[in-house]
């Protein structure tokens, strides 16, 4: 087959549904497109372990720590799966934590911010997994396979996070007032990040258009976004918290909450560094990293050991017989 | 009371430790260790909740005298005298150190892989050995408990016997810190086979595990890893002791400063 009838035969599968496999032909840019969003989703599993891992020694009870610890450990199994899937690619976890590390590659700028009261965990699984979940139910149906697999796992876990953390905010919402105030003051300062989570306006998203024609996308950031928004503000009405958007009302005709001006400077501005935690959160990454490197120097020197030892034996075993 | 206070022993060890190594979480030097870890974090956090539901049943059953001699914080004294019964979290949350009995062993910081694993691994060995010979106990909660623990501590000594062999027959520098571990920690595992008041009580009604008898196993299940890990075991035998009586080193406080700061900042609530 010549590169045209490779690229129409990618084009029919696209088409017709038919999902992208590994061993497919597949446009270069179609590759690059996946590698950046995956190892971007991985990355961001992986970096959000820290602002919830910042209250797994103080969970007030046990079985919140519990649940917590549980919650994390699926946020770094998820970043495996996406990781093995970024891989199916050609590209190694070694060259994608290399690109976290150095900052080539980007994570979700939602874990720039801090956690800085217990509540900020229920805001986080409340509103930041609901976003994700929002973001990430398509993918289940995205175009190439070994991704949209991971996705269905992933999924399926996001839910139940989803549901963790409602109900942490529930919990304090129907509390005491410090409890409610804590409540409200987390849902003041998470709420405008988890509306950027969707990421620019679909006139300012340059890779929209090309995405949802490859049906990596399935909808384009606005319309998740909106969809988040309605879904969300019955939310906080029914446990009684207060959405910090003045601007926010229902508009009959659109069936759509209409809401106020999104700041996207410091959306831009978080995207490039300067958010709250961006230092410490790569920080943590990079000591996690580098203290580790002689525990797996050690992992793979025993492993070595072993198997030339192995080896040994066998010859051994040969030349006696 | 001296069940009672056997159970909190057993509780306590699975309580800190499970803390300790909680605080890995998001932070493992490999990413499939670091999901490996915070599991057998959750599996002593569960193992804990067990048994201070257990102790919480047993205190609540106490006379009202008894109950005030026993905890000394404030916190937990006001709530003896409203007449409250108490739960897994007050037994967590609301003692203070003085009133924790956990092996000073359980409370060390993590300091780095080599001391995180050697830390693990004495304390799984203990535990596989006492989790086997409590499944006998004639408290039929504490069997259970041990039944269910015993599945996840036999996972646990693998994981941790796995890694004191990885590190020790690794490289140089993996072997020179895993033995320096091995060597800082030594001291805090004669704990594990003193006796107290209330291992003797235990023992005596059927209840408790034979610490002496379960030593020799121990030990040996120690030599045979260091062996293959081609580690030793330092020439000097002297053991530190206290934390099965109250008597902690510093580390604990500031484990439980950290730990009960939500309970105790914002007292009487729901989470």
């Amino acid at each position: 087959m010549t590169v045209h009838s490779f690229q129409e035969h990618f084009d029919a599968k696209i088409d017709n549904e038919v999902m992208i496999e590994p061993r497919d032909w597949m446009p270069d840019d179609y590759r690059k497109t996946l590698i950046r969003q995956i190892s971007q989703h991985a990355h961001s599993e992986i970096v959000g372990m820290l602002p919830e891992g910042n209250w797994i020694t103080r969970a007030p009870s046990l079985r919140r720590k519990a649940v917590l610890l549980a919650k994390v450990q699926d946020e770094g199994g998820h970043g495996l799966y996406l990781y093995s899937a970024a891989e199916t690619l050609g590209i190694t976890r070694d060259e994608m934590y290399d690109q976290l590390h150095t900052g080539k590659a980007k994570y979700s700028s939602i874990f720039n911010y801090p956690t800085l009261t217990w509540a900020d965990i229920g805001a986080i699984g409340w509103l930041v997994d609901g976003a994700a979940i929002m973001n990430q139910v398509p993918l289940c149906r995205t175009s190439y396979g070994p991704y949209a697999r991971a996705m269905v796992r992933v999924c399926k876990e996001e839910s139940f996070h989803q549901r963790q953390g409602f109900e942490i905010m529930m919990t304090l919402a129907n509390g005491t007032d410090v409890q409610k105030k804590m409540a409200q003051d987390a849902l003041n300062r998470w709420w405008w990040p988890s509306i950027m989570m969707f990421g620019p306006n679909d006139a300012d998203s340059p890779h929209t258009a090309q995405s949802m024609r490859w049906r990596i996308k399935r909808f384009t950031n606005d319309e998740l976004r909106q969809k988040f928004i309605d879904v969300t503000v019955e939310q906080a009405r029914l446990i009684g918290l207060t959405v910090p958007d003045p601007d926010l009302k229902w508009n009959e005709e659109r069936g759509h909450y209409d809401f106020g001006p999104i700041n996207w400077d410091e959306f831009w501005n978080v995207v490039k560094g300067n958010g709250p935690c961006n230092k410490e959160r790569l920080d943590a990454r990079k000591k996690a990293w580098e203290d580790g490197a002689w525990v797996r120097d050690a992992a793979l020197a025993h492993s070595e050991k072993r198997k030339a030892r192995k080896e040994n034996k066998e010859v051994k075993e040969v030349k006696a017989a | 009371m001296n069940q009672l206070l056997y159970t909190l022993q057993i509780a306590d060890n699975a309580l800190i430790i499970g803390h300790r190594i909680s605080e890995w979480c998001g932070h493992g030097p490999i990413l499939e260790q670091d999901i490996a870890i915070t599991n057998t974090s959750l599996d002593h956090l569960g193992q804990a909740r067990s048994l201070y539901q257990h102790a919480a049943d047993m205190f609540n059953a106490l006379s009202a005298e008894q109950k005030n001699a026993l905890f000394t914080s404030t916190a937990l004294q006001n709530k003896i005298n409203k007449g409250e019964n108490i739960d897994e979290d007050d037994l967590a949350y609301l003692r203070d150190s003085w009133d924790f009995r956990n092996v000073l062993l359980t409370e060390q910081p993590n300091k780095d892989w080599a001391y995180t694993i050697v830390r693990s691994f004495f304390y799984d060995a203990f535990n596989f050995y006492f989790y086997t010979e409590l499944q006998k106990s004639k408290d039929s909660v504490l069997a259970a408990i041990a039944e269910k623990s015993l599945k996840e501590v036999t996972y646990h000594l693998r994981w941790s016997s796995e890694w004191m062999i990885r590190l020790g027959d690794g490289t140089d520098e993996s072997k020179e810190r895993i033995q320096e571990a091995v060597d800082n920690r030594w001291a805090y595992t004669g704990e594990f086979f003193e006796a107290t008041e209330a291992d003797k009580a235990m023992l005596a009604e059927g209840i408790g595990v034979d610490l002496a008898g379960i030593k020799t196993k121990w030990m040996e299940r120690v030599n045979a890893v260091l062996e293959e890990a081609t580690l030793t075991l330092p020439a000097n035998n002297w053991m530190h002791s206290g934390g099965k009586e109250c008597r902690h080193s510093e580390n604990l406080g500031f484990v439980l400063a950290e730990m009960q700061f939500m309970q105790r900042a914002y007292p009487d609530m729901e989470w």
